[in-house]
């Protein structure tokens, strides 16, 4: 009876390769991390959304409102570096972002203020007044 | 919008024992470059006000606080939390070669950049060759 070849396989490193490969795919399959970090506070009448935004400029944000979605976009750009300059660490991440956050209800478009100090954007919103819940006395009788 | 609470890069706790301070410490995220004067670090601390940094160098470590002073909306109820805000502080030990007295510090939109350049016999010079 001949040997078969495959008694022997014909790359050695090949589950090594294929463990590898394996390992690979776990890392990419953690989602990858929402820039910005946004906190968002309501009520029935207003909300406001905080975002961390350290690096990026005033200049580089935009805010845009339709309906109930608030959409921050912008770009982190990464600082220019000096002639021969090598890195030792790079922690922080730079590029262009975009998070939509769907509210609750419908946003007035003319009383949104947004405000950016130290690297934290803060956005106050409020609900149209035709559009808030009214109380409906019950009458007597 | 999803209600998932997604982990921030930026919020890993300092290596620091607990404080009195209510607040969370987290390690700042940091880029270190190597320029021909020195070393250029820049950390994130969103929420820190120029006033609030601490820059102490001791004994060849160096140490970078940050206060952050977060007033939070009262009259609302948060409903959506992705991160914390907290405090600042990390610890860098250094070579010997630094100017101590020429590190300059600057914070600009959160970030805050140090300049530390080397002192001067310890950088690096080149010998030009005279043709003879």
């Amino acid at each position: 009876m001949p040997y078969t070849m495959t008694l022997y396989p014909a790359d050695p490193f090949a589950l090594l390769r294929r463990v590898s490969e394996a390992l690979d795919r776990v890392a990419f399959s953690t989602p990858a991390p929402v820039f910005p970090a946004v906190n968002v506070w309501q009520n029935d009448e207003a909300a406001a959304i905080v975002a961390e935004l350290p690096g990026v400029g005033p200049q580089d944000i935009d805010i845009s409102v339709k309906d109930d979605v608030l959409t921050i976009a912008g770009e982190r750009r990464a600082p220019t570096l000096p002639e021969g300059a090598t890195w030792h660490r790079r922690e922080r991440a730079f590029g262009r972002f975009t998070r939509a956050i769907r509210l609750p209800f419908r946003v007035d478009p003319d009383q949104v203020e947004a405000r950016f100090t130290d690297g934290v954007l803060r956005i106050a919103l409020r609900r149209p007044e035709a559009d808030r819940p009214r109380r409906i006395e019950i009458k007597a009788g | 919008m999803s209600t998932d609470l997604t982990a921030a890069t930026s919020q890993t706790p300092a290596a620091a024992p607990e404080t009195t301070r209510n607040t969370p410490v987290w390690r700042p995220l940091a880029d270190i470059l190597e320029t021909r004067e020195g070393i250029v670090l820049m950390l994130e601390m969103p929420g820190v006000a120029p006033d609030d940094v601490e820059v102490t160098l001791e004994r060849r470590v160096l140490t970078i606080r940050g206060r952050c002073r977060h007033a939070e909306p009262d009259a609302l109820r948060a409903v959506h939390r992705e991160f914390e805000p907290g405090d600042y502080e990390r610890a860098f030990t250094l070579a010997e070669d630094f100017d101590e007295a020429a590190i300059q510090a600057s914070m600009k939109d959160g970030v805050l950049t140090l300049t530390l350049p080397r002192v001067a016999e310890a950088r690096p010079r080149t010998i030009r060759v005279n043709a003879a």
